[in-house]
């Protein structure tokens, strides 16, 4: 089974309701590095991601992967999880039974993906009634139960307070030491810098600047990522 | 009014066996209908909600208005097909509780459908995404929205019992109203009602508004310790 | 699930035992229905045969459409010549007289058309048309409406042109006729038999009975099984031969409101 990355996005651009939001995008996105998607409000982060994850059909462009089968060797987790009316373990068979694993398999893998998170102890609550910091848990056990090669997170501590980000942030290293390539957008420098290793900087629907981590931050290229860095800086 | 009242009590009170017996075959024949055309309606309602097809605008226009389908033209309608004149008459249907239950199916299923359809359209708006991210699509969507959402579809759920245990219109004309094996609460309290004895008829009446009172109350009750248990 | 599985099963355990009881399907009025002549008269010939008999009361109208679809396996009505009609065409085998009852007009006590006491109907048809009081007709092709038409022909009133706002046409059975009757203080044709149980009479007494013209003759057909193979010919004959029997026709006048018997048999022996 070959890799499904890199990823190539050729001359990419998505309009609804009559308006541009994403506007020739082209770029390739390679196994490795942890890439970080870094715009203000508007700037068409989550169309982006959802573009890349399938999600969204581009207006013009294409999205190419490399390999077979990327449609379910990816995973993404949103901003506000959304789980099933049934026990947070249940949560995760279940996408163990749409991807085929055999019944005999799915508790056990189930199981080790909730240890994973740390939500051993609430295997069997039901999923609605947990926090929301450990229903993102539970959306990261999901996406851990399938082994995915390339992990899309849109703003996933958004709403959390920042214990709970540390508890996210810990394990989506996790993801990234196991191999997984981690796409995250953020509106938190501080995240970016502590989980990046490179930054797409999106503007308007254009990617305007992509740089390593340590390229970006101390010297943005662009005025417009410059003024974000400055702008941003109070609230990192 | 108040003989009305008292008349109806005396009947419970006195176990009444051919009230009783009434009772049961009106709850058998409508909670048959109404179970038959949920097993039919709600997955037809998901299916509806979530797919994307020629027509569909169409379709849901059509299924909704399918809710007002008046029980008197549904009875003839059953009648005429099940008729021994007609072409499913060599089943010998005509006049038993099976008819009837076939007639109140066919009132029940758009209701319950179209109540469907719009739950899970609602539903979907929040599921989608995630579902879809997770390779599930289709019928297996459809269907998991169902089962997630399936306390507020006990709403659609009641709202065909109440048409099924409501009507008279298509049960008196499949059933033909025979004592004893075809009388059921509503065509009772019609019988009464054109024999002049009014005060039973009414009677009749309340004990049937209180059954399905109960019936209501019971699935309220089911809704509320769900929600509490599985938020 | 379990418990649909239940409510469908016990239902399928119903419905076999009713398909294993025999029974027959009669087509038949409103009036012998409403009138409890067949409450009376059924449990005793179930108890003697094991053979159920499920009435299905509709206008004759319906009941001998009924006949002519099949869906009955006899009919027992009150229009003598709807009924020779039926077996001319081939519906039915043969007819058998088996009881009457007579018709009386009911009105309002305060009698506008001046007719009570009398024991002419037609000059009382004649005299509420020239009052122009209020009259609820069943219009509904029943054994009753035809009655009813046939007297008005008698006293030389084309009703369905000269009818006027006077004229009530419900299109329904006896029992609501007579509801209509009684709201609005109107006069009608009804049979004996479902007067006599009927109990919502507001202000209405007989006015007029005892005409010969108010004879009402019931009579029974088994359908035929030529036309319909599916009949049940024996049940429907067994059932036909004990009602013409000096049984049937006791049980027939046995049958008494208030005392008061409301059916009178007469079979040809």
């Amino acid at each position: 089974m070959s890799a499904i990355l890199p990823l190539r996005l050729e001359d990419v651009s998505f309009a609804a309701g009559g308006r541009t939001i994403i506007e020739r995008a082209t770029l390739s996105l390679e196994a490795g590095p942890s890439t970080i998607i870094l715009g203000a409000n508007g700037a068409g982060k989550s169309v982006l991601m959802r573009l890349m994850h399938g999600l969204l059909a581009p207006t013009t462009g294409r999205v190419a992967w490399s390999g077979e089968g990327a449609r379910r060797r990816q995973a993404m987790v949103f901003q506000r999880p959304v789980m099933l009316r049934r026990s947070a373990i249940a949560n995760v068979t279940y996408v163990l039974e749409v991807a085929g694993v055999p019944a005999a398999e799915r508790e056990r893998l189930a199981a080790d993906a909730l240890w994973e998170v740390g939500l051993r102890d609430l295997a069997h609550r039901p999923a609605r009634v947990l926090s929301g910091g450990e229903q993102q848990r539970l959306a990261l056990a999901r996406a851990w139960a399938l082994h995915p090669e390339v992990l899309f997170l849109d703003e996933p501590t958004a709403n959390l307070d920042p214990s709970a980000t540390r508890e996210i942030e810990t394990i989506i290293k996790a993801f990234d030491a196991a191999g997984t390539k981690i796409v995250m957008s953020t509106h938190s420098l501080g995240q970016a810098r502590r989980l990046g290793d490179e930054v797409i900087y999106l503007h308007q629907g254009r990617v305007l600047e992509r740089a390593p981590i340590d390229r970006f931050f101390p010297h943005p290229a662009s005025p417009e990522a410059a003024a974000f860095v400055k702008g941003e800086l109070p609230w990192a | 009014m108040l003989d009305a009242l008292v008349s109806g009590l005396q009947l419970v009170a006195t176990l009444d066996l051919q009230l009783w017996q009434i009772v049961g075959l009106s709850l058998a024949v409508s909670l048959s209908a109404v179970a038959l055309a949920s097993l039919l309606g709600l997955p037809l309602g998901a299916a509806i909600a979530v797919g994307r097809f020629p027509g569909r605008q169409a379709v849901i226009v059509v299924l909704n208005a399918l809710m007002g389908l008046p029980p008197v033209v549904v009875g003839l309608v059953i009648y005429l097909l099940l008729s021994r004149a007609g072409p499913l008459g060599a089943f010998g249907l005509l006049f038993t509780p099976g008819a009837m239950v076939v007639a109140q199916t066919v009132l029940v299923l758009p209701i319950v459908a179209a109540l469907a359809r719009q739950s899970v359209e609602d539903a979907w708006r929040e599921y989608e995404e995630q579902l879809r991210s997770l390779g599930v699509e289709g019928a297996r969507a459809a269907l998991t929205v169902l089962w997630d959402i399936r306390f507020s579809l006990l709403t659609a759920v009641l709202a065909g019992l109440g048409r099924a245990s409501a009507e008279v219109g298509a049960v008196m004309i499949v059933g033909g109203n025979i004592d004893g094996v075809t009388r059921v609460m509503t065509t009772t309290i019609a019988l009464e009602t054109s024999k002049g004895d009014l005060p039973l008829a009414l009677g009749l009446g309340m004990v049937l508004i209180a059954i399905v009172l109960v019936l209501n109350a019971g699935a309220h009750l089911i809704k509320e310790a769900a929600r509490r248990r599985y938020g | 699930m379990g418990m649909t599985s239940r409510v469908l099963l016990a239902m399928l355990v119903c419905a076999s035992a009713q398909a294993q009881t025999s029974y027959i399907t009669v087509a038949s009025t409103t009036s012998t229905e409403q009138s409890g002549l067949f409450k009376h008269l059924l449990p005793a010939y179930e108890k003697k045969t094991g053979v159920q008999v499920r009435v299905v009361a509709l206008g004759t109208g319906q009941a001998l459409d009924m006949g002519r679809r099949g869906d009955a396996d006899v009919v027992f009505v009150h229009a003598k010549p709807l009924e020779e009609k039926f077996v001319a065409e081939g519906y039915g085998v043969q007819r058998f007289e088996v009881m009457y009852n007579d018709f009386v007009l009911v009105g309002p006590k305060s009698d506008p058309a001046k007719v009570g006491g009398t024991k002419d109907i037609v000059g009382a048809l004649q005299k509420i048309k020239a009052a122009q009081a209020p009259f609820a007709s069943r219009g509904d092709k029943s054994g009753t409406h035809f009655a009813e038409l046939q007297l008005w022909k008698m006293a030389g009133i084309d009703i369905a042109k000269d009818k006027g706002p006077w004229y009530r046409d419900t299109g329904s059975g006896m029992g609501p006729t007579l509801n209509t009757a009684a709201g609005m203080n109107a006069y009608a044709l009804t049979d004996r038999g479902t007067w006599l149980s009927f109990k919502n009479r507001g202000d209405l007494v007989i006015s007029v009975e005892g005409d010969q013209r108010l004879f009402n003759q019931y009579g029974v057909i088994l359908v035929n099984p030529a036309k319909y193979p599916h009949v049940k010919k024996e049940l429907g004959q067994a059932f036909i031969d004990w009602i013409v029997s000096a049984e049937g026709q006791a049980a027939i006048a046995g049958y008494k409101i208030g005392g008061e018997q409301l059916f009178f048999p007469n079979a040809k022996r």
